[in-house]
């Protein structure tokens, strides 16, 4: 892909992602999960990462930490630098360090995130120890801290994740990923296990966290309404490829790729009254037989000959706005459906 | 006014637990009229799920009248109960656990057929089960695979096709498309929309998804622990939400336009224990307007007018 941007190493990218591939190779074929996948995220800023299933979202941020299972996950290529640290060069010890205290990630499924047979406040405190270095009376007390900060009393602090809801387990997770202050946060789906009003909670509580300890953060999710009112810019992933990315009003107001417009067709609003919604037709493509060129093509309804011949590259549309589509290499090409235009 | 294809009265349902009694659905009324939709929305666990599966007998009542087509079906005999389940069929939530992984997509979609005896001969059961096939959507030549091999889309066609088999008057669609992603639970909403129009058919919509629900229903039922609190025509629940809860679970719904800012209601903590609840609102707990009064008695549905039923003792 052309380079991201002209002035490539801008001081204030805490996270800069670029050629990312990586490929889980099995007895029965190569999964292309990740296809040479750039991004770039400003320093406090919140990038929202919107895809369907398989279309390598979470891949992408288990390669930032560092953590894609080997085997079959393979990185294939790519450089990935954090706060300046080249972390593909990092030995397994300084990645210990730099997981939890430079990065963390919140992961989608609550239920499972927690060690069953630890109390609860232990499983903050290990992570101050390890971290922070700090003794066990130190590690308890910052720990009640944090979890009072995420509105669980804590004198619930001793018990164990079965004795909590969904929703409370979600905080805990929460309140283990903000302990070390982290520069950056990834969060997987954090709210998809979750009923709505919970949900609501659950955002509007991370947001003011990563207000208050000026954090970066990656969000990543399906639901486009989050990405609303979370987001300060989108970058829409199919395929393992980053297609469309923008600031949030670019991707709301002006999308430019019909990957993105099908998504904002298919979409069921309470503030719009349709008698049927526009999908996208047929199905993602399977990742061990990806089609040539651009792999939404077999489902885009503006495709043509020229779309299957080669992998489109990024076309500026602002400071921030690329879209990768071979339509546009006709100047007076425009995406049909009015969803999101103004 | 003639008589609703399905109707409900003060259905219950209790389950035992070590803890106590469950009152999983407890005092719901509802009715679906011929061809048209209702969503029965509510958060994991307000027992919506259960009422479903009440409504079809595959969990027996407690308590309460379920007829259906003018028939008392409560108390129906496993037998008899056989033949009403063809025109009254379900379509569950996860398409990943509810097919046999055994079976072809030819056996699972004509066993409603063989088990039935619909046609006399194999051909005409596999005429009927291609023509299903086609009208859900699904390619004929899928018929000999197996539900691994297909994804969760096409897994939720054939549990459609299933339950279009018998040609029913209504259909319970569990969270129907709660497992699928965004573009084709589009795919299957139009779907459903497609063959309700094409056959007349009624549907109870459960789901947690308010844009959903609002999408596809004519009217919308609300549930919290076991009670309906709100009911009321789609368009005008959205624009004049009067419960409480109601206006906290619309407030709450992330909206997909960043030129829309809800004001949000925040609710305080988390939905209590449906184990031994008291006579009360059971809202009142999370309830910004609750009093004395919601703690003495569980407030009725009373008619607010146009078909706005509200159980509330402040609004």
């Amino acid at each position: 892909m052309e380079e991201l941007r002209k002035d490539t190493n801008k001081p204030d990218d805490l996270l800069v992602i670029e050629g990312l591939t990586v490929f889980y190779e099995t007895d029965e074929g190569t999964a292309r999960a990740v296809n040479d996948l750039s991004i770039r995220l400003k320093k406090g800023s919140t990038l929202g990462l919107v895809g369907e299933t398989g279309s390598g979202k979470t891949t992408t941020a288990l390669a930032i930490l560092r953590l894609v299972p080997d085997p079959p996950g393979v990185i294939k290529s790519g450089t990935i630098t954090l706060d300046g640290i080249d972390i593909m060069s990092c030995t397994e010890g300084e990645m210990d360090m730099i997981r939890g205290s430079k990065v963390s990630m919140i992961f989608q499924d609550p239920m499972t995130a927690l060690n069953p047979v630890m109390s609860v406040e232990e499983q903050i405190a290990e992570t101050l120890r390890i971290h922070e270095g700090m003794n066990k009376h130190e590690s308890l007390e910052k720990a009640r801290d944090l979890l009072a900060m995420v509105g669980i009393p804590p004198e619930r602090g001793r018990e164990y994740p079965h004795q909590f809801s969904g929703g409370m387990k979600q905080r805990v997770i929460i309140a283990i990923a903000f302990a070390c202050s982290p520069k950056l946060l990834i969060a997987d789906e954090p709210t998809t296990a979750l009923d709505v009003t919970i949900q609501a909670q659950i955002l509007r509580e991370m947001r003011e966290l990563k207000e208050r300890h000026d954090m970066s953060m990656i969000l990543i999710t399906h639901d486009l309404g989050i990405v609303a009112q979370t987001c300060d810019q989108v970058a829409v992933i199919y395929a393992g490829r980053i297609v469309e990315y923008g600031t949030l009003r670019d991707i709301f107001k002006n999308a430019k790729h019909p990957y993105t417009e099908g998504l904002f067709g298919s979409l069921p609003r309470i503030n719009e009254d349709r008698e049927m919604l526009d999908p996208i037709p047929g199905l993602m493509p399977d990742p061990m037989e990806l089609p040539p060129g651009c792999a939404f093509a077999p489902r885009c309804r503006y495709a043509s000959d020229r779309c299957s011949e080669a992998v489109p590259e990024a076309r500026w549309f602002g400071e921030e706005h690329y879209v990768c589509c071979s339509a546009y290499d006709d100047p007076g090409f425009a995406l049909k459906g009015g969803q999101s235009h103004e | 006014m003639s008589e609703p294809l399905l109707q409900v009265e003060h259905l219950k349902k209790y389950f035992k637990t070590g803890k106590g009694i469950l009152q999983a659905v407890d005092d719901v009324s509802l009715s679906v009229d011929s061809g048209r939709t209702l969503g029965l929305v509510g958060e994991s666990g307000c027992g919506k799920s259960t009422t479903g599966k009440t409504i079809i007998r595959l969990i027996e009542p407690t308590a309460g009248t379920i007829r259906f087509q003018g028939q008392d079906i409560t108390k129906l005999s496993r037998g008899k109960m056989k033949s009403v389940r063809q025109n009254l069929q379900i379509i569950f939530q996860d398409p990943f656990s509810s097919l046999d992984p055994r079976k072809t997509v030819e056996q699972l979609i004509g066993e409603p057929l063989k088990w039935n005896r619909i046609f006399g001969t194999r051909a005409e059961d596999k005429a009927h089960i291609l023509h299903l096939m086609d009208v859900v959507g699904l390619s004929r030549r899928l018929v000999n695979t197996y539900p691994h091999e297909l994804d969760g889309g096409r897994r939720q066609r054939i549990g459609i096709a299933r339950a279009l088999a018998l040609d029913p008057k209504l259909i319970v669609c569990d969270e129907p498309v709660s497992a699928l992603d965004v573009s084709v639970q589009a795919q299957v909403l139009n779907l459903l929309k497609e063959l309700q129009k094409e056959y007349g058919i009624a549907y109870l919509f459960i789901t947690h998804d308010l844009s959903v629900v609002n999408h596809f229903s004519d009217d919308i039922a609300v549930m919290y622990l076991g009670k309906i609190v709100e009911v009321a025509p789609s368009k005008e629940l959205f624009r004049d939400p009067i419960h409480p809860y109601t206006k906290a679970l619309l407030s709450a719904i992330p909206i997909p336009d960043i030129d829309v800012r809800m004001e949000q209601i925040p609710l305080k903590g988390e939905i209590t224990s449906p184990i031994n609840m008291k006579d009360d609102c059971h809202f009142a707990a999370r309830c910004p307007y609750a009093d004395e009064s919601c703690l003495h008695c569980c407030p009725d549905l009373t008619d607010r007018g146009s078909g706005h039923f509200v159980a509330c003792h402040k609004f």
